[in-house]
């Protein structure tokens, strides 16, 4: 592709912006010499129309949810309503400083308030920190507080375990490992569910708690959540609930009815902002009662129609981010809370599963389904009965059906893993049609499987050598000997 | 039925229908019943757009902040953004896609991201970026992560002059991680005063331009630390014109980023760089852009070296990053390449240019001074008896200067801190000097 680099002519620019007062020499001779830039930075030299088309360019390279079906399991790619993006325009937000005092960002505080009452509402939990910027963020957080909770217990020495199901999220054993957690992992049984017999042989005095994925991985809910989560308070663990997941149940459960500890929500899955291409997301934490003294500083308090910073908290873990988290994602959260009710969250629940549902009917049988069961939001098939043609075929082939392929080789308890999320916003002819791809798919796999070996056939490039990406790392512009100019 | 849902009633029944289930509460059924019933709704009926518009657009107007003239910087700047950076990122190919897993209908983030890594590279002095973190804040605790795992060393010699924000963030990540944090004073002109380097120390930590808004000269600091890391948390917009980290032997050059092309948000959502060597790369967290070709020898790109990742190594990972800061990332990307080279230097030195004519005028009324010897960038602290009263002042004029007290965190008690940017005018200046001098 084309970068940036390869367009333009020393000289051009794209915006025109106010003189210097003084020369330039002069203002330049105002930094000590030893301090001095003494070779520029290298960068592009467009103009506007050139920056303009660039841009656009790479834009129809890429395939976002406004584009189409973008079933991609566990990442929620619902439709991001557009009125959100207005919204966090407005000045009193875009253009606030975090530092002002209180007084002045009265409407900010207002906002992150609400927030927390809300999602404290959705989770049925009692405390809450909106500072985590991604999932993964929100999973560090819970760790920390895990340790705290431990440390002012005192029992940071022996209880060193976290134990985590085969089918949670990649994030988590990363996120345990952070805070100096080793980490056990638990097989699933043949219900794809946490093994009971398992976990009562795992829990014991250096369990520290249990990270569950709830639904897991494989779109199933944990039928046995009250038993697993009284068998961890029982060994005196904590339990962390990951809510990437909780498209699937919003609006008629909550993890403080199942006895989660700590759980972690996911502002750009269930709650409709934009992906970004990678962020930026949020990931609030709400809390039980046990780890309250916990949560990070400050704390947004109303006190009447004032709303205050309180920083007295001694037994907190510190701050986690900067400032109040993502506060732009949090406001176009908030906004569609707002906009969806008590109804419209129960309808957002029903709606994914009943899809998710819809889907696995279609596609069980044409496809080996592993674990039939009920699934939540999503479900996961296998590629494995499909002769001659692997996951990485069909996903690609999708592509020249004009849909985003679902994610491929997880949970890694499935072999060849398809895991399909649908959401609740997508119309019931764009799930046939998808549907439809996936069984033409599978006869070709039989008739024609070149067509799956050689796919992606219509895309802007074809398969990539992701090999030879490693093997001559080239991840920078080559800019040669490209001088800048003085 | 809300306004997101396709969903009629026909649809409904024919969906239920072909998965054979009586009705939707039956999908639910795996839930446990006890958990179902003790279900609290929230109390929030729906409301339509035009409500929801209203209520958020008074929130957003509740906040006097946003109408001073903000003279505020401590981490986070005013700087000019360009329109077209905006309406590149309202594209929703690129806002509306998630992390690239699938290459070839991904080119437009992967290229851009490769653009990114180069420019951060570029101005870092560095060899590697990676496609972005969360803020400049858990950047840096992430560099000191990498330093901890890199020499295996557990302490860090952190400057008092560090930013108070970044600090708080670093103590929690370094709590998690059983890493100890060891202050590095600054001296009488503001700049770090370096004395023995502990054993078992694993990285050095300066901030380019100070949290005082000192710049700091870092030569030889990385000769004296030899295999602990030099690691720089440097603003990007001063590096146009003041030579990079790099330069001067660093290992991991980090920052935020929010200084180009991302507005102040209330603080969120911002942009953390991430720049480091070749030889660190396969310690290095986050996504990384690589360049490879497809079966037909076409030039594509690919997300790589992916078995550093939590969803590869789990537990192994050298980050639990995923989800990062990329809209962030691809709006520094389109202001950089809209500024190029020259634009970047003269967004610099306007700012450098109108700091120091303010910083003149300050040092000048009887009752203040600079703080500080040391050579500044952009941001000044003022010394003055009564700090409070003199923002006070500022602010009945309509002028916004950080409360005196986030100054306290790097001991200064009667001072405040001032920041200049390229889009404050003469005129601005003038009603500054005025509201402080009282007339």
């Amino acid at each position: 592709m084309t970068t940036i680099y390869d367009r333009g002519a020393p000289g051009r620019r794209a915006v025109a912006l106010p003189p210097l007062a003084q020369p330039e020499e002069q203002v330049l001779a105002g930094i000590p010499a030893e301090l001095r830039r003494t070779g520029a930075p290298r960068l592009p030299a467009v103009s506007q129309p050139e920056l303009v088309r660039h841009y656009t360019a790479l834009s129809r390279m890429n395939y976002g949810v406004d584009t189409g079906f973008y079933p991609l399991g566990s990442c929620t790619m619902k439709h991001n309503p557009k009125l959100h993006e207005d919204l966090v325009r407005h000045p009193g937000l875009a253009d606030l400083h975090p530092l002002l005092p209180a007084e002045e960002c009265q409407g900010a505080l207002a906002l992150l308030w609400e927030m927390g009452e809300c999602l404290k509402g959705v989770a049925g939990m009692p405390g809450i920190t909106l500072q985590p910027a991604a999932g993964a963020h929100g999973e560090l957080t819970g760790m920390l507080l895990i340790k705290k909770w431990l440390e002012d217990r005192g029992e940071l020495g022996t209880r060193t375990k976290i134990l985590l199901p085969d089918s949670a999220h990649g994030t988590n054993p990363a996120s345990a490992a952070m805070v100096g957690f080793s980490v056990v992992s638990l097989p699933s049984d043949r219900r794809g569910l946490v093994d009971l017999t398992a976990l009562r042989g795992a829990l014991g005095p250096d369990v520290a708690g249990i990270m569950l994925t709830v639904p897991n991985t494989l779109g199933l809910f944990e039928e046995d959540i009250l038993t697993i989560t009284s068998l961890v308070h029982d060994a005196g663990g904590l339990c962390y609930f990951d809510g990437a997941n909780l498209n699937a149940y919003v609006g008629r459960a909550r993890p403080g009815d199942m006895g989660a500890d700590v759980f972690h929500i996911n502002l750009h899955k269930t709650f409709s902002t934009p992906h970004g291409g990678g962020g930026p997301g949020a990931g609030p934490v709400t809390v039980s009662e046990a780890l309250l003294p916990y949560l990070p500083v400050p704390e947004v308090v109303r006190e009447g129609e004032e709303f205050k910073l309180v920083w007295d908290r001694p037994k907190s873990i510190g701050r986690v981010h900067p400032y109040f988290g993502n506060v732009l994602v949090i406001a176009k959260a908030l906004a569609y809370i707002l906009t969806l009710g008590d109804d419209g969250l129960r309808e957002v629940s029903a709606g994914a599963v009943l899809a998710a549902n819809y889907l696995k009917a279609k596609l069980a049988g044409p496809y080996k389904l592993p674990y039939d069961r009920l699934a939540k939001h999503e479900f996961v098939l296998s590629g494995e009965g499909l002769d001659g043609v692997r996951t990485l075929d069909i996903a690609k082939r999708l592509m020249d059906y004009g849909f985003h392929p679902p994610t491929v080789y997880f949970p890694l308890i499935v072999r060849e893993a398809l895991m399909i999320e649908p959401t609740e916003t997508e119309p019931r002819e764009t799930l046939d049609a998808f549907a439809a791809a996936m069984l033409a798919i599978a006869r070709e796999a039989r008739e024609q499987p070149e067509l799956l070996h050689d796919a992606p056939h219509t895309t802007p490039v074809r398969r990539l050598d992701e090999a030879r990406a490693v093997r001559e790392p080239r991840l920078k512009v080559d800019l040669g000997d490209r001088k800048a100019r003085p | 039925m809300n306004p997101y849902l396709p969903h009629t009633a026909a649809d409904i029944r024919a969906m239920l229908e072909a998965i054979g289930a009586p009705d939707v509460d039956a999908l639910f059924s795996d839930i446990p019943a006890a958990v179902r019933d003790r279900y609290q709704p929230l109390g929030l009926p729906p409301h339509d757009e035009l409500w929801v518009q209203r209520h958020l657009t008074a929130l957003a107007e509740r906040s006097t902040g946003r109408q001073l003239i903000p003279f505020l910087g401590g981490g986070l700047y005013d700087h000019y953004i360009p329109p077209v950076v905006g309406h590149i990122l309202s594209r929703s190919e690129l806002a509306t896609a998630y992390t690239p897993y699938q290459p070839e209908v991904s080119q437009g983030t992967l290229t851009w991201m490769f653009e990114y890594q180069t420019m951060i590279c570029e101005l870092t002095g560095m060899e590697v970026a990676n496609a972005s973190m969360y803020d400049g804040a858990t950047a840096l605790a992430e560099a000191v992560l990498m330093a901890h795992r890199v020499t295996g060393g557990r302490r860090v010699l952190v400057p008092r002059s560090l930013h108070p924000r970044a600090r708080e963030v670093l103590a929690t990540y370094a709590w998690g991680a059983d890493l100890t944090l060891h202050e590095v004073p600054y001296d009488e002109d503001g700049r770090l005063a370096l004395g023995q380097i502990p054993d078992g120390a694993c990285a050095l930590i300066v901030q380019q331009p100070n949290a005082l808004g000192v710049l700091e000269d870092l030569t030889g600091l990385k000769d004296r630390l030899g295999e602990a890391f030099l690691i720089a948390y440097a603003n990007p917009i001063p590096l146009a014109v003041i030579e990079p980290p790099g330069s001067f032997g660093a290992d991991v050059v980090v920052g935020e980023g929010q200084p180009l092309g991302n507005p102040l948000s209330f603080g969120g959502p911002l942009l953390g760089f991430f720049a480091t060597r070749m030889t660190h790369l396969r310690r290095m967290p986050g996504r990384v852009s690589g360049q490879t070709r497809d079966v037909d020898g076409k030039t594509g790109y690919v997300m790589t070296f992916q078995t550093r990742e939590q969803h590869i190594r789990r537990e192994g990972a050298t980050s639990n990053i995923c989800t990062n800061s990329a809209l962030c990332a691809l709006a520094a990307t389109v202001y950089l390449a809209a500024m190029g080279q020259e634009g970047l230097k003269r967004v610099a030195l306007l700012s450098f240019e109108r700091a120091h004519a303010l910083a003149t005028r300050i040092a000048r009324v009887p009752g203040y001074r600079l703080a500080f010897g040391g050579p500044f960038f952009h941001e000044f602290v003022v010394r003055c008896a009564d700090p409070v009263g003199a923002v006070a002042k500022l602010r009945r004029a309509g002028i916004a200067v950080l409360p005196p007290r986030v100054l306290a965190p790097l001991g200064i008690e009667d001072g405040f801190l001032v920041a200049v940017t390229e889009k404050r005018t003469q005129e601005e200046l003038d009603r500054f000097m005025s509201a402080l001098e009282g007339k």
